[in-house]
């Protein structure tokens, strides 16, 4: 029984090893910006392309990252958000589901309230620069749904993310 | 004689093989500091069915790390009569446990089932046990119960049952099962996150969030009826569920007003009414026994640590202090102590605290070790845990002694919360 206790304790202690890995699987944060791309409505005039689907565009950045425990939006993303904020006010009739997400280092109740805070500092940064109330849905999936599942920053600095989710 | 004990430990080995085959295995690490010695002779009459008794039985007892089992072989008495007291105490085991079961026509188990104390020569309990046809683990963990209290003085809670969520791929369900994880019932699925599964007192009903709608939205789930209601559905995010120890009301939290608050309301849905009023996160909800207090979690101090506060309403009190963040606080069911994770250093750990004394006592080795909740016992704990590289169920005892992994068939269990005793 003794050596059984003892091979358990091993085999934790190897898994635990095992663990520590960095895992190969994480993408780089910056393709995380680009996997989202919203479709033209059909209808949508041709000679002046939506600028929401140039790619060349800062509209083509769809998310916000943050630091660690926090929900404010950066320096550095302010102006994509001023961006998308001057694009709805122009087209009343788009509309944008706000995603907050967090990285698994908080309880998942923890994660829920936080990614809502964060997806709740987009929506009113982008009211502020003209989005009508209407236009904007905010959502939180805490830490549910994680785009990468390392235990390392690497991972987490892309699941610390609002996403702008056009409807289509 | 001999070929006949050869087969029944034939047997033996071979129903502890197919527990490492069935839906879970489990593991355990560490022992208690004073182990009871007992002998669990299976049961005559049908011997298939003690032998499937005998197998929940010792399952339960061990993975408490409170006992020793003690060797039968060569023994097998299954009345008082035929018990000869002094080998089982030159076999070092202070406690004997016999009897037998049969399977009634109509297809009824039915166990009669001794304790013996081998040293004064006494019953300590003997009991009838019945279960309907194909509940042989109803009956064994109802006379693990019956052992673990006589012989330790506190109530069992191996016929309580758990729920947690478990991932696999992108697909959710939420599970109820046996305390030891057997006996699964999948009482959702979705391949939008469930979360936070919440007991009613009675443990008739669950309360969960499901992302379902778009959304967190909290709904109640009858598991006899498995009929539900959507009982808010706000805009913004709406979960943590506590039910009040009465059973008449949620605690909830929404981002109707702004940010994550704490709110109470009927568990139909009516009544809301907000608790706090702060600008941080508050979350995480758990009505004291008494049903006067609630402990949860906030961050306005900073980070996220456990405060308490009345009912009613009213000023909070910071609960946790030092280094690390403080989540998911849970009352223990005499209300003495508190459970929680911490993290720190960038490892999550289980910790308790005693409500009277502020003292913390760290008592696992530290991982992502999430969701603790006590059995209602107040004995063990259990949580979610991480081994190679998959969620999985842990437990570990109240001391920080005993251990044990609960593998699932596959995918990554989370959210555990252990039910009321019934």
């Amino acid at each position: 029984m003794k050596k059984l206790v003892i091979s358990i304790v091993l085999l934790n202690l190897l898994a635990a090893c095992a663990s520590q890995k960095p895992q190969e699987s994480a993408a780089p944060a910056a393709a995380a910006k680009n996997d989202t791309v919203a479709t033209a409505p059909a209808t949508q005039a041709q000679t002046n392309m939506d600028p929401l689907n140039d790619p060349k565009s800062i509209l083509a950045g769809r998310s916000v990252f943050y630091p660690f425990d926090v929900a404010a939006v950066q320096d550095a993303d302010k102006p994509l958000v001023k961006a998308h904020a001057e694009y709805l006010s122009k087209n009343a009739a788009r509309k944008v589901r706000l995603e907050g997400n967090c990285d698994e280092r908080g309880s998942n109740e923890y994660n829920l309230g936080l990614g809502q805070r964060r997806a709740d500092g987009v929506k009113k940064m982008l009211e502020l620069g003209g989005a009508k109330a209407a236009q904007l849905n905010s959502v939180s999936y805490g830490e549910e749904k994680p785009k990468a599942t390392a235990h390392n920053e690497a991972s987490w600095s892309q699941n610390r993310r609002t996403d702008l989710n056009y409807a289509q | 004689m001999l070929k006949i004990m050869q087969s029944i430990l034939g047997l033996l080995m071979l129903a502890q093989m197919s527990v490492a085959n069935a839906a879970l295995s489990i593991e355990i690490i560490g022992a208690g500091e004073h182990q009871i010695p007992v002998s669990l002779v299976p049961m005559g009459g049908d011997e298939k069915l003690g032998l499937a008794i005998n197998d929940v039985v010792s399952g339960d007892l061990q993975r408490t790390g409170l006992f020793r089992l003690v060797d039968t072989t060569g023994k097998s008495p299954h009345d008082t009569a035929e018990v000869n007291y002094t080998d089982w105490q030159l076999r070092g085991a202070e406690a004997l446990a016999i009897g037998t079961v049969n399977a009634q026509p109509n297809g009824r188990i039915e166990a009669r089932f001794r304790l013996l104390d081998v040293l004064k020569h006494v019953q300590l309990a003997g009991e009838a046990v019945s279960a309907n046809e194909g509940q042989v683990r109803a009956i064994g963990h109802r006379i693990a119960d019956l052992i673990y209290e006589k012989l330790t003085g506190d109530k069992g809670v191996f016929s309580t049952r758990i729920a947690y969520v478990n991932r696999q791929a992108g697909r959710f369900s939420l599970i109820v099962a046996d305390s030891d994880g057997y006996n699964e019932q999948v009482v959702l699925k979705h391949n939008e996150p469930i979360m936070s599964p919440a007991w009613s007192p009675d443990g008739s009903h669950l309360a969960y969030v499901s992302f379902e709608t778009g959304h967190a939205a909290v709904f109640v789930q009858s598991l006899l009826t498995n009929q539900r209601k959507l009982v808010a559905d706000f805009p913004g995010s709406n979960s943590a569920p506590a039910w009040s120890p009465d059973g008449k009301q949620l605690a909830v939290v929404l981002t109707r007003d702004g940010s994550s608050q704490i709110y109470l309301m009927h568990p139909d849905g009516s009544n809301v009414h907000r608790l706090t009023f702060s600008g941080s996160i508050d979350t995480e909800p758990n009505f004291s026994p008494d049903g006067q207090t609630l402990l949860f979690t906030s961050d306005r101090g900073g980070s996220p640590q456990v405060y308490r506060m009345p009912v009613e309403g009213g000023a909070a009190q910071r609960l946790t202090f030092g280094n690390g963040n403080c989540f998911s606080p849970r009352h223990s069911a005499d209300g003495k102590y508190f459970v929680f994770a911490r993290l720190t250093g960038g490892r999550f750990y289980i910790a308790v605290q005693d409500f009277q004394t502020g003292q913390m006592e760290t008592l696992t080795e530290g991982g992502w070790e999430k969701k603790p909740s006590f059995a209602p016992n107040g004995k063990i704990i259990l949580f979610a845990s991480e081994a190679r590289g998959r969620g999985i169920l842990a437990t570990v005892s109240s001391d920080g002694r005993v251990q044990q992994h609960m593998f699932t068939q596959s995918g990554d269990a989370r959210e555990p919360v252990w039910g009321p005793k019934l």
